[in-house]
């Protein structure tokens, strides 16, 4: 089938259901195909902050003689595939790691084990975790970008109201957690007005499950575990702690009034207690609350180890890029350690004009955290933030992640169906994940045909 | 002797004139004929292709027979998917049309402020469909929406509106009343097209405000009833923006709430097309929708051969 057939035919999916698809054009002829001249586009990313232009500048400036077209905007796979099925992907793509396995697998982008060695790309810069959801089948798919981890915030002023402090509370005591949550959570004529411990499931039932020694998803990402008796326990485990503070109905509506960008943050109006999240909020809270009561401590699992869950962006090159080569320096430019640094310094000269403490940069580079921590970080002077930064960075070695997955969109479907059912009253945990597992089984053996 | 032929009837010869204003009429339809040729027939054509076949957008398509076609009859996602479908159409359907013709004739009675409540009705029309979505998740919120603040004001502990399975499309259902505007305005002109000499008739012969609704307006307006009958079928059966919005946003958020409740089927298209790369299979649901929303329509005309009444039609 022709290209533009297979374009036309694409499009007729949502002529009959008269739903319009976009698409983002390229120029067939553009793009020079030689290192580091010619256009250069990129899809899924853009200029939201310093991080982000300090670097794309950088690389303007050692590659004049690349005309960079950056569309803006977050990764829309509609509009990727609408890109790719008329034939002009663009040369690179910013997008979550978690999808990566799933292209790789259809081939819509290339392994970079070419450009890795034309580049002179140290893999070994990167962080494990990171690495291994760029890579399937032991081929490099992307390069990371940032790194996010889940630590545990407390709000030390509500455990000193309920008697308690930072040191008592241990996520990792699943038998002392609903004895816990019913200390701190408040609720009453059937109304929350402070969520005591919020397990933030569906999101992380990966972490809470490999706090109970399982993993949902095999290493190779093709085998899908979720009917395991101790993901059951994890998920059982989460759904108590939020039927103990009123349902699921509640609970979510409640949490569903949460800013955590602003200053009205749950944090400064004491609605929550103590909840694991990705370590991102403890900047919102230095910029917006800098007085708050708050406590980071590391999520542990049953035995008390710190653990964590890293999730964040790569870049890939397209199967159809125009440009390779000057993609693969692009990204080895944006992802190196004195990029990094450079846009850090940016962040914390931005930070520093606003009177705002800076509270680092966190990235899969290895190697540029170190640098960006000893040269650049400095102690707020705030004892709080100061040692929350040190936990965060004390638990990044400590990560895993989800590998890379040819069928890992339908994986989460699954498990994310499965626990929202529970969470809905319709299906027991056995039940509900016992039928994810079919699914995800499912779904991972017709990827792997 | 000669004899003289008629002609046969129907294929009687256009004058110059006739033939004239013919060819002025295909060349002013022609920008949409060809539009419709590009963007909607080709591309049909080349999906019912799809259906038949395993595509995934970036690989070339692989023949499969009617694999995706049996898979559709079996998949309990699709299942579900249509029947929260069909549920939303069959309730929402006959709540637009009842509210609007009530609203509606209502409007008729304002009198000079008619224009700024039409207006204002057909104000929430323009809303854009995701502000909509954000809009009602808010209204909804069971701990503090503003509709189960006015529930609790008259002594009702409301719902959770958007995670409680049997809630869920309930919800969804008011949500969508936000948006009948354009069916009070279609009604409002039908009624105000209704002859006043019918009423005043209807009114001598001793025909009371029912009787009148009954025999006179209801069968005046019943073309108006019949086309949004049909439009709003369409339209339901073919429910995404909002839905999406609100349940299934982004990766993130898309999984937070119930998602089988709020499964639309064009929205689970939609995932097996783009998310999980089925686009043989998503052609194939497109395929379902257009054959059930094709009879639904067929039948409704055939029905509406002995319900509407058109005006200037024979008798």
């Amino acid at each position: 089938m022709s290209r533009i057939l297979r374009a036309t035919a694409f499009a007729g999916v949502f002529a009959l259901t008269l739903t319009g698809c976009g698409g983002v054009g390229g120029d067939s002829g553009a793009g020079g195909g030689t290192a580091t001249k010619g256009t250069l586009s990129t899809m899924g990313f853009g200029f939201s902050d310093e991080i982000a232009t300090t670097r794309v500048d950088a690389f303007k400036r050692d590659h004049p003689d690349v005309d960079l077209k950056v569309t803006e905007g977050a990764f829309d796979e509609q509009q990727f595939l609408s890109a790719v099925a008329s034939g002009n992907p663009p040369d690179l793509v910013y997008m979550d790691r978690k999808l990566i396995g799933t292209y790789a697998k259809r081939g819509s982008i290339q392994p970079l084990t070419d450009c890795v060695k034309k580049q002179d790309i140290d893999l070994e810069q990167y962080r494990p975790a990171a690495r291994a959801q760029v890579t399937l089948d032991g081929t490099v798919y992307g390069i990371p970008e940032f790194s996010t981890v889940r630590v545990v915030y407390l709000n030390e002023g509500l455990l000193k109201q309920a008697g308690m402090t930072a040191d008592q509370v241990n996520l990792g005591d699943w038998a002392a957690l609903p004895g816990l949550n019913a200390k701190l959570a408040s609720v009453s004529g059937g109304r929350l007005s402070r969520i005591g411990i919020d397990p933030k499931i569906p999101e992380f039932l990966p972490m809470w499950a490999k706090a109970n020694g399982a993993d949902m998803l095999s290493a190779d990402g093709r085998t899908a575990k979720l009917d395991d008796p101790k993901v059951i326990e994890a998920l059982t485990t989460g759904v108590n702690l939020i039927q103990q503070q009123g349902g699921w109905g509640r609970f979510k509506s409640f949490r569903d009034t949460f800013d955590f960008f602003g200053a009205q943050n749950p944090l400064s109006k004491n609605q929550i207690v103590a909840w694991p999240m990705e370590e991102w909020f403890l900047n919102q809270a230095a910029k917006n609350t800098p007085t708050a009561e708050l406590v980071v401590k590391p999520f542990v699992d049953r035995q008390g180890k710190p653990l964590t869950q890293s999730a964040g962006q790569a870049w890939v090159i397209t199967k159809g890029a125009k440009n390779p080569d000057a993609a693969c320096a692009f990204v080895k430019q944006m992802t190196a350690t004195d990029t990094w640094v450079a846009a850090a310094k940016a962040r914390a000269d931005a930070r520093k004009a606003a009177g705002q403490a800076f509270t680092g940069v966190y990235t899969a580079n290895a190697e540029a955290d170190k640098k960006i921590f000893d040269e650049l970080y400095q102690p707020t002077g705030n004892k709080r933030f100061d040692d929350a930064v040190a936990t965060i960075r004390s638990v990044q070695d400590a990560a895993f992640a989800m590998p890379a997955s040819p069928a890992g969109a339908e994986f989460d479907k699954a498990y994310y169906d499965a626990v929202n059912r529970v969470l809905a009253g319709q299906e027991q945990p056995a039940a509900a994940l016992q039928r994810a597992q079919r699914e995800a089984t499912a779904a991972l053996d017709k990827a792997a045909k | 002797m000669a004899t003289v032929t008629a002609p046969a009837p129907g294929r009687r010869r256009r004058t110059p004139l006739a033939r004239r204003e013919a060819r002025w009429a295909y060349l002013f339809l022609a920008p949409w004929i060809i539009g419709f040729l590009i963007f909607y027939a080709g591309p049909m054509v080349a999906s019912l292709w799809l259906s038949f076949t395993e595509y995934d957008v970036i690989n070339p398509p692989e023949y499969t027979g009617l694999d995706n076609y049996r898979e559709l009859m079996s998949d309990p996602a699709v299942a579900r998917s249509l029947g929260n479908t069909v549920y939303y159409t069959a309730l929402h359907v006959p709540l637009v049309m009842l509210i609007s013709l009530g609203l509606a004739l209502l409007l008729k009675r304002v009198g000079r402020l008619q224009g700024f409540f039409r207006t204002v009705f057909y104000l929430p029309v323009m809303t854009p469909a995701v502000a909509v979505g954000i809009l009602f998740l808010l209204l909804l919120n069971t701990q503090d929406g503003l509709i189960n603040r006015a529930l609790g004001l008259v002594g009702i502990a409301g719902p959770s509106w958007t995670t409680d399975p049997h809630w869920v499309m309930p919800g969804i259902i008011l949500m969508s009343l936000w948006s009948l505007g354009s069916t009070v305005i279609i009604y409002l002109a039908a009624l105000q097209n209704v002859p006043r000499d019918l009423y005043e008739a209807a009114a001598i012969d001793g025909a009371g405000a029912w009787a009148r609704f009954r025999s006179v307006t209801l069968p005046m307006i019943s073309g108006a009833l019949f086309f949004t009958l049909i439009v709003n079928t369409i339209a339901s059966l073919q429910m995404f923006t909002e839905v999406y919005t609100m349940y299934f946003g982004n990766r993130e958020t898309q999984n937070s709430f119930n998602s089988d409740a709020a499964s639309f089927y064009v929205i689970h298209l939609f995932q097996e097309a783009f998310q999980f790369l089925h686009m043989g299979f998503a052609s194939a649901m497109a395929w379902l929708l257009f054959v059930i929303i094709l009879v639904i329509t067929l039948v409704q005309v055939k029905l509406s051969n002995r319900f509407v009444y058109y005006e200037g039609e024979d008798q």
